[in-house]
């Protein structure tokens, strides 16, 4: 029980600062209630020391929990960092002006706590041995994105947005839901190691199959992949820029980390496609049924997402749809699997996810950073949302630090070498390629290309277009929202330099336990391995925290 | 070393003029270009003309080690010798522009120079990864320069230009990684050394490559030439030249001619003739069908301009047609003299991209119709523009004639049915291809001298609101044109006819199309043995008994390769 309590801590120290950020928030003055982002953020940053130096975890990938919680506690930094401002501005306003606090009509203590439960959440994820385990630490990601969605604005937007989202959340989590009961149905268990252990034996069940197959795509919903995406763009649209910066990370990574664990139940190692000629039948793949499910899926959302983000002219939507391009990306990554045992970064899939999450947080925080740090004074005399790419004319120009915290961003999200998005988009064709998925990844690259159209827009208006001088005037009034963009922009030029380290480390954050689940005994809870284990996520955290 | 120097210094340069203000930005250009043109020289020096085939002034440092990275360079002749194009231009890119740019100085010079390193380190890179990013990184720098100093159609130009080749050039990058998976995984028993690891090496790709079946191959030959063609561009795949072309700021426009669209050619002189000699054998014979027609078509199409920048841009297209021709011959004289011609193309379509320029700066219009007879108005440019059109035409003793002339040798020689007449190299292409691509000359001739004959001859036309010379103009020294047109630039005064400055930009390029000309002889024989080692890579693809279907179709190669050297020689013997 100790055991797997050392494994919680990150978890834990989150949850206690929740609790201490729920009673701050709550306080009379304004300065201890002011005091909420930064004791989350320090909150965040001691979860991810504890996540790099804890043990190994004890599910299907053992080196994917401190990974995958030290990562979502440093991009929860900077997504706290972005959220600064986001609500309670007019409460602080009116009380400066020496109005009288009012408990009831401050939102700030809950928006810091959910947004720390649901970073709980995925951490929780990534930790996962049990289908009810994994449920529960979904939802935890979820429920509180919800709330976040609908408090972020006044306006009615947001609150349409948050039920659209709450509505076909409900729906995702029942369809994976009804996955897991299948799963559980065809195999007996809900622990990982023996439903492993039982598919490895008796194969794949229509039952289980069914049941993966349901898993994966209620999962989608958290990824915003098709057919699962259609909240995607009125939801991203209708929340807070920062908000929205959330929900393009968390729930995703969340998603992936499930689906990765889902499909390491079924294995990579079941005999090859013939898909590819001279690809040994030894072969490296998911079951034939699986595979198709996930080929499709990666090629249509990521098509669906890229083409759909030509023809928008809001660069939130725009933003939107290619967050589920992106996600389209990863499948394929997720769909090569761990390669050999001991295959280097470039060979595995899995690693190739995990970075590229990584990566994608960073980006993605410099490009919303950007957006929400900017605003524009509505006709009623109320600051309004930047939402239109004429608000970003000649960014370069007037605000010298968010244009090119947006040039590289987007220019990142394009897939340009020598930026980081580029690297963490070479190992998806690495391991398309090694798993023999050549025309998924000529798909990819295609879509790589109708990504630049939009992305480029951004860089464009930005960079080289004349400013806006509008009847409207633009102003930035967030600092820490500016300074995580300029952190992440700053992190996009130093880790496709120095960008190695974490490739390892998620490298071994995806390694697949050298025994397989062909031949899973009970003896993987047994100390010696768990040891081994120990050990691989020491240069793991090592890795990182070389990063930091 | 010295090759990393020259992609750092314009890149510290950019970086300065940057940071400085606006006034020294010229100043800083000047000296990053000529800084980078000494190392340069410096670097000509060093190189070891004595192997010339072999790679030289190596270097290399691990980059992102976990993905088997490496920033290494390295060049043979091939690449030096563009590289040292690259660095002729990058000041004559930057003196050309003073009176052209008067706004954003500082953008403008800090990107030019941003896109000269982007250029050199194409040419010297050793990685593919590292070949691939600075091949795409040429986009940024062009489509800043493109939609902030273009003409009116500018952003769409620069949209079209990004698109286009970023498309084109993420599958060449798919199939390169294709080919660093199977150098990694599928190549235990074959025997070659850097087998079974995972490395973008260039060296140890190439190796892996042959390797691969004859199909396979084909496939590749696919994936690289969507990049290289659209680069190049290869005749369906060209309609972005024209448009970037034309609306590009001068210098751009000479970079864009004299260097970017080397890039496509040195991919598939690098890339594609050695790592799949066998796809190559037997696609040949489209490759070269593609190119002749886009010789003929681009030059019908510029017949019928009427701008003058336009009809240059097609006339690239129409030029590099012969280029890939030289490539698709697959022999030595037909390689040699295509890397021969994407240096010389570079100086001269550069040089006439320049003349252009610097009518335009003082007329602000190009159209052929608003323009003649300009050799009574402006005798000195007038000189320059007969001088290089000339050269680029073809005329012997000049530099296009010999470089055109060995590539339409090599198609020549190429051919089944000449395989057993001395010089015949074997392969597919033959009389009938060189015939048609000549034609190509003649459309040419036409064409260009059509427009020099409308533009410089012929009765005196300047647009309405410019003095008609010879009524007591005097001498324009002191009268600035083009103020009236309210395009907004304001550019310093210009003399009439050419100032000092101006001929001193085309000066380099004359004296060097001249010599070119007269004396190739050192320039081809330090070319040949880097070809050599491609065209050995392709006779033994050729020889191979099997791999897959259609190999056998094409004869495998008769004559050896200091056969083809001694034949090319003669050639260049008439050529004087």
């Amino acid at each position: 029980m100790n055991e797997k309590l050392a494994l919680l801590v990150p978890e834990i120290v989150t949850f206690l600062t929740t609790c201490l950020v729920m009673v701050i928030g709550l306080s009379p003055s304004l300065p201890v209630r002011r005091s909420c982002g930064l004791l989350s953020a320090g909150g965040l940053l001691l979860a991810a020391i504890f996540a790099v130096n804890g043990p190994a975890g004890d599910g299907m990938l053992p080196g994917m929990a401190p990974y995958a919680k030290a990562l979502v506690a440093l991009v929860g930094v900077l997504l706290v960092l972005l959220v600064a401002g986001t609500v309670d501005r007019e409460e602080d306003a009116r009380v400066l002006r020496g109005g009288v606090f009012d408990a009831l009509r401050t939102n700030r203590a809950e928006f810091y706590a959910f947004l720390l439960f649901s970073l709980t959440g995925v951490m929780l994820c990534a930790s996962a041995t049990d289908l009810i385990w994994l449920f529960l630490a979904l939802e935890l990601t979820s429920l509180p994105t919800y709330v976040m969605v609908t408090m972020s604005t006044r306006g009615t937007r947001s609150q349409e947005a948050g039920v659209k989202y709450f509505f076909l959340g409900a729906l995702g989590a029942a369809v994976f839901l009804y996955g897991f009961a299948l799963i559980y149905g065809g195999t007996g268990s809900t622990k990982f190691v023996e439903i492993a252990s039982s598919i490895s034996e008796n194969g794949l069940g229509p039952i289980t199959l069914a049941g993966m197959v349901l898993a994966i795509i209620g999962v989608s919903f958290k990824i915003a992949a098709v057919p699962m995406h259609f909240y995607t763009a009125d939801v991203y649209q209708g929340a807070a820029s920062p908000v929205t910066a959330f929900l393009a990370f968390v729930p995703k990574t969340a998603g992936f980390l499930s689906l990765i664990l889902l499909l390491s139940l079924v294995g990579w190692d079941h005999v090859g496609h013939a898909s590819h000629g001279s690809h040994d039948a030894t072969g490296h793949a998911l079951p034939g049924s699986l595979r198709l499910v996930l080929w499709v899926m990666a090629a249509v959302t990521m098509t669906v997402g890229n083409v759909m983000a030509v023809v928008q002219s809001s660069p939130k939507r725009v933003l939107a749809y290619s967050s589920i391009a992106h996600s389209g990306y990863m499948l394929v990554g997720l769909l090569a699997g761990p390669g050999d045992a001991g295959a280097t970064f470039a060979h595995n899939g899995l690693a190739a996810v995990l970075f590229y999450l990584a990566a994608y947080g960073v980006m993605n925080v410099g490009a919303f950073a950007v957006l929400a740090g900017l605003e524009r004074r509505g006709r009623d005399g109320r600051p309004v949302e930047v939402d239109s790419f004429d608000d970003l004319r000649g960014l370069c120009a007037t605000r010298p630090m968010l244009g090119w915290t947006l040039v590289i961003s987007s220019l990142s999200l394009l897939g340009l070498p020598p930026l980081l998005g580029f690297f963490s988009k070479l190992p998806l064709f690495t391991a398309g390629i090694a798993a023999g998925e050549i025309v998924l990844v000529v798909v990819l690259g295609i879509n790589s290309a109708i990504a630049a159209f939009y992305y480029l827009r951004f860089a464009g208006v930005a960079l080289l277009e004349d400013p806006n001088n509008g009847p409207q005037p633009m102003s930035a009034p967030f600092p820490a929202r500016a300074f995580s963009g300029f952190i992440a922009a700053v992190l996009v030029v130093a880790l496709s330099v120095f960008g190695s380290g974490l490739m390892e480390a998620s490298r071994e954050a995806a390694q697949v336990p050298a025994s397989g689940h062909n031949a899973p005994t009970p003896e993987r809870h047994e100390p010696g391995p768990h040891a081994d284990s120990g050990d691989r996520a020491e240069t793991a955290s090592m890795r990182i925290a070389d990063r930091n | 070393m010295e090759l990393v120097l020259l992609i750092l210094i314009p890149l510290v340069f950019a970086a300065l003029i940057a940071l400085r203000p606006a006034q020294e930005s010229k100043f800083l250009a000047v000296i990053g270009t000529l800084l980078a043109a000494a190392v340069g020289v410096n670097a000509l020096g060093r190189f070891d003309w004595g192997s010339p085939g072999a790679m030289q002034l190596e270097a290399a440092w691990a980059w992102l080690p976990a993905l088997g990275l490496e920033l290494s360079v390295g060049v043979d002749s091939v690449a030096m010798l563009l590289i040292a194009l690259t660095l002729l231009l990058g000041p004559i890119c930057v003196f050309c522009s003073f009176t052209a740019i008067s706004q954003k100085e500082r953008t403008y010079y800090a990107w030019l120079l941003v896109l000269q390193a982007a250029m050199t380190g194409v040419f010297c890179a050793r990685d593919v990864v590292f070949f691939y990013t600075c091949f795409e990184f040429t986009l940024v720098p062009m489509y800043v320069l493109i939609s902030l100093f273009g003409s009116t159609n500018r952003k769409a130009a620069a949209t079209k230009f990004f698109l286009y080749t970023f498309t084109g050039s993420v599958i060449t990058l798919a199939g390169l990684v294709y080919v660093g998976w199977y150098n990694a995984t599928q190549l235990e028993s074959v025997g070659i050394e850097t087998a079974g690891r995972w490395t973008f090496d260039i060296g140890a790709l190439e190796a892996a490559a042959q390797a691969m079946p004859a199909n396979i191959q084909g496939w590749l030959l696919l994936a690289m030439m969507c990049g290289f063609a659209i680069k190049i561009p290869l005749f369906p795949v060209h309609t972005w030249l024209p448009l970037a072309h034309t609306e590009a700021p001068t210098a751009g426009s000479v970079v864009l001619a004299g260097v970017l669209l080397k890039l496509g050619t040195y991919g598939m002189f690098r890339f594609v003739l050695p790592f799949v000699p066998a796809a190559m054998i037997e696609f040949a014979p489209v490759i070269a069908t593609l190119s002749i027609i886009g010789i003929l078509y681009g030059g019908l199409i510029c017949w019928v301009q009427t701008d003058v920048k336009k009809l240059v841009a097609y006339s690239s297209v129409a030029h590099l047609g012969f280029c890939i021709l030289g490539l698709a011959s697959l022999n030595t004289v037909g390689i040699t003299g295509s890397v021969l011609y994407m240096i010389n193309h570079g100086l001269s379509t550069g040089a006439l991209f320049l003349l252009i320029g610097m009518v335009y700066e003082r007329f602000h219009t190009r159209s052929m119709k608003e323009l003649g007879g300009l050799a009574a108005h402006m005798p000195v440019w007038a000189t320059f523009m007969v001088f290089f059109t000339m050269a680029s035409v073809g005329l012997p003793g000049l530099n296009g004639f010999i470089s055109e002339f060995m590539c339409l040798m090599g198609a020549f020689q190429a051919g089944d049915a000449w395989g057993s007449l001395p010089g015949g190299t074997g392969g597919s292409l033959g009389f009938w291809y060189a015939l048609i691509a000549g034609l190509g000359m003649i459309v040419a001739a036409m064409y260009l001298l059509y427009m020099v004959g409308k533009v410089v001859w012929g009765p005196l036309v300047l647009p309405a609101g410019h003095h008609h010379p010879g009524h007591g103009a005097g001498h324009g020294g002191g009268h600035g044109h083009g103020h009236h047109d309210g395009h907004g630039h304001s550019h310093g005064p210009l003399p009439r006819d050419l100032c000092e400055r101006e001929i001193f930009v085309l000066l380099p390029l004359a004296v060097l199309c001249l010599v070119l000309g007269l004396f190739p002889q050192p320039v081809i024989r330090a070319l040949e043995p880097a070809v050599n080692r491609v065209v050995e890579t392709i006779h033994l693809a050729g020889e191979r008994p099997e791999k897959g279907h259609g190999v056998q179709a094409s004869a495998p190669a008769t004559g050896s390769a200091p056969e083809v050297m001694m034949v090319s020689s003669g050639h260049e013997g008439g050529g004087k």
